[in-house]
């Protein structure tokens, strides 16, 4: 029975989302959503607790045995993985009702809450499925919604950023499909388990090198791993607040959830070390950090200051990724959850003066700290756990990076872990300096706090920031199982 | 509009014909090639036909523009749903075979079940699209 819940966490949204699309305006289908995004972080959270206590999931598709039919296989990776999706998606719905209320036309709100569950199904989906195929399948289902949402903003440049993400969007998700094309064209297999058996055979093969290589550009697009990230900061920046609230704690999450099963699960343990894949992470990731934080500093807008950030972090991922160590998929997957914490909150936080002020540019809010005292409490807690402060959860994920990076005596790697942290104390001052040293503009004036139902999500994600930084139980005790079963040693 | 009768009288004649071959595509799908999408296709170029010879507010009174979302809505519905009926048969999702009487009619039933809800929503997506695009100066 326990099984099932595996396949509901993808069924349960897919089936609402037609049922949302054609209730009646007003309120009804947020609370519907509401409701199954909750239902989702439960059965998530019940399927991490089985795949800890009761060893892998399977689930035959259709009753189909794999490796023909569609096989769900959940372990430690991808229940971790699941829980942080489905649990931002249950945060964020709160915080969607005024936000979504004040941005997005009244007659698409039905459809909004629809490719909200779209994307959540396809997000879910990929970290479900164990066929490489059907990974793409939901890729697309979670790109197709995320270009709508992204689209919904209310500035014109929303349908730019929109259609420049479609574009890239697409050519990775294609040259995804084009690898796994490739692969399959000399293994005669879709389904992981039976690729991981097939593929040490074949690996001499130009054609499935090119096919790895085709997988590797097209997870990096999706990514936005440096120097692929051009898509990211326009798309994060005009799609509407919630929207960037939910993508940047969840889709390039997937993506390095993706990235991770290809190298360590379905291809061979050493394969990427023959590659030039191995370096390129470590140079891709050492770039990021720097060139993104950089670019972070120079900003005017704070929603794409954040985003330009989110290339920066993305980039520890890559580095974590590319250490290949069982320390190093730690940090990473640790990162993965605490980056989701803290991106939500600060995104969140940022949605919150959008609420009230309508724009987020840096001489637009001035002062605006002291007339919203909780956002911008918010906004100092998110900062600091971006930076790394103790305490916080972003202290944790650098502590693991750097020590993966001290046992490989990758001294280049530490000092860019380090001086990105720097360089994240600059952007984040520039933001509390507008915030709250500089007069208050004169549009600033009558602002008043952001409402509570902003306020209660926002500060349950900063509030999880420090108990994570705290308590590493949940966050590194599965990151490390779930590193464990990546790198194939037992721990 | 100029009304073009030749057009008009040849188009009369054709869409029934479409319809009947895109119906022929979706129930022949179980047994040989086609199925729910060229279906879907097919029945939606027949729409589009008319359209493109009596005008769109014509077709729009036949198909209003509220019916169709709900109609790509319930096509995914009725997919989803065969999946879950399965399921509260005690199978896994989309497992046919529990469906009918034996393990055959079973599976006859789900595939066609499931191809009738991919042809709906292929059918009322591919006219929102149309509608969307055609309709875009008349605002």
């Amino acid at each position: 029975m326990l099984s099932h819940i595996s396949l509901l966490l993808v069924v349960v949204p897919l089936i609402s989302a037609p049922v949302v699309a054609i209730l009646p305006r007003g309120r009804l289908p947020w609370a519907v959503a509401f409701i199954v995004a909750a239902s989702c972080a439960v059965l998530a959270g019940v399927q991490l607790w089985a795949v800890l206590h009761e060893g892998t999931i399977s689930y035959e598709l259709g009753g189909w045995a794999p490796p023909w039919g569609i096989e769900y296989r959940i372990d430690a990776v991808n229940a971790f993985v699941a829980l942080i999706v489905a649990t931002i998606a249950a945060i964020t719905l709160p915080y969607a009702l005024l936000s979504a209320e004040r941005e997005i036309p009244e007659d698409k709100i039905p459809l909004f809450y629809s490719a909200m569950l779209l994307c959540l199904t396809g997000l879910l989906g990929i970290t479900q499925t164990g066929d490489i195929f059907n990974v793409f399948v939901f890729l697309e289902i979670s790109s197709l919604a995320s270009y709508a949402l992204i689209s919904l903003g209310r500035q014109r440049q929303a349908f730019t950023a929109a259609y420049q993400y479609l574009i890239m969007g697409t050519i990775g998700a294609t040259f995804y499909l084009i690898g796994v094309g490739l692969i399959y064209s000399q293994t005669g297999t879709l389904n992981m388990q039976d690729l991981a058996t097939i593929l040490p055979d074949v690996l001499h093969l130009n054609t499935v090198e090119t096919g790895f290589a085709f997988i590797i550009v097209g997870i990096a697009l999706k990514l936005a791993m440096f120097p692929l990230h051009l898509w990211l900061p326009n798309a994060y920046t005009y799609a509407p607040s919630v929207v960037t609230v939910f993508l940047a704690a969840t889709a390039t999450k997937v993506a390095v959830y993706v990235l991770l099963r290809i190298l360590f699960t379905v291809f061979p343990q050493g394969f990427a070390v023959t590659t030039p894949a191995d370096e390129l992470f470590i140079v891709a990731g050492i770039a990021g950090i720097i060139t993104a934080s950089v670019s972070a500093i120079y900003q005017e807008n704070i929603k794409r200051l954040l985003a330009y950030s989110s290339v920066a972090q993305v980039g520890y991922m890559v580095l974590g990724i590319g250490f290949a160590s069982a320390t190093g998929l730690t940090a990473a997957l640790v990162h993965l959850f605490n980056h989701a914490l803290m991106k939500g909150a600060l995104f969140m936080a940022v949605g919150a003066i959008v609420y009230r002020v309508g724009a987020c540019r840096m001489e637009q809010i001035h002062g605006l700290g002291r007339a919203m005292p909780w956002t911008f409490g918010a906004i100092v807690i998110g900062g600091l756990s971006l930076i790394g402060v103790p305490g916080t959860a972003g202290f944790i994920s650098k502590w693991y990076l750097v020590v993966a990076a001290l046992e490989q005596q990758a001294w280049i790697s530490v000092a860019v872990i380090l001086s990105g942290s720097l360089l994240a104390v600059v952007y984040v001052g520039k933001m509390i300096e507008a915030l709250y040293f500089k007069p208050v503009a004169d549009a600033g004036k009558a602002v008043s706090e952001a409402p509570i139902l902003l306020l209660l999500p926002t500060w349950a994600l900063v509030l999880a920031n420090v108990y994570f930084g705290l308590d590493t139980d949940l966050t590194v005790g599965v990151a490390e199982k779930a590193a464990a079963i990546l790198v194939g040693v037992q721990p | 509009m100029r009304p073009n009768l030749i057009l008009q009288v040849v188009a009369k004649f054709v869409i029934p014909l479409m319809i009947l071959f895109a119906l022929y595509v979706q129930f022949h799908g179980d047994f040989g090639p086609g199925g729910g999408f060229q279906a879907g296709v097919i029945f939606s170029a027949a729409f589009i036909l008319y359209s493109l010879v009596f005008g769109l507010d014509t077709a729009e009174k036949i198909i209003p523009a509220h019916w169709l979302r709900i109609l790509a809505a319930l096509g995914v519905v009725i997919y989803a749903g065969v999946g879950v009926a399965s399921l509260l048969l005690g199978g896994n999702y989309l497992d046919y075979t529990l469906l009918g009487s034996n393990p055959i009619a079973g599976q006859h039933l789900g595939i066609l079940l499931v191809e009738l809800g991919v042809g709906i929503t292929v059918a009322a997506a591919m006219l929102i699209m149309f509608f969307a695009f055609a309709g875009r100066g008349r605002e």
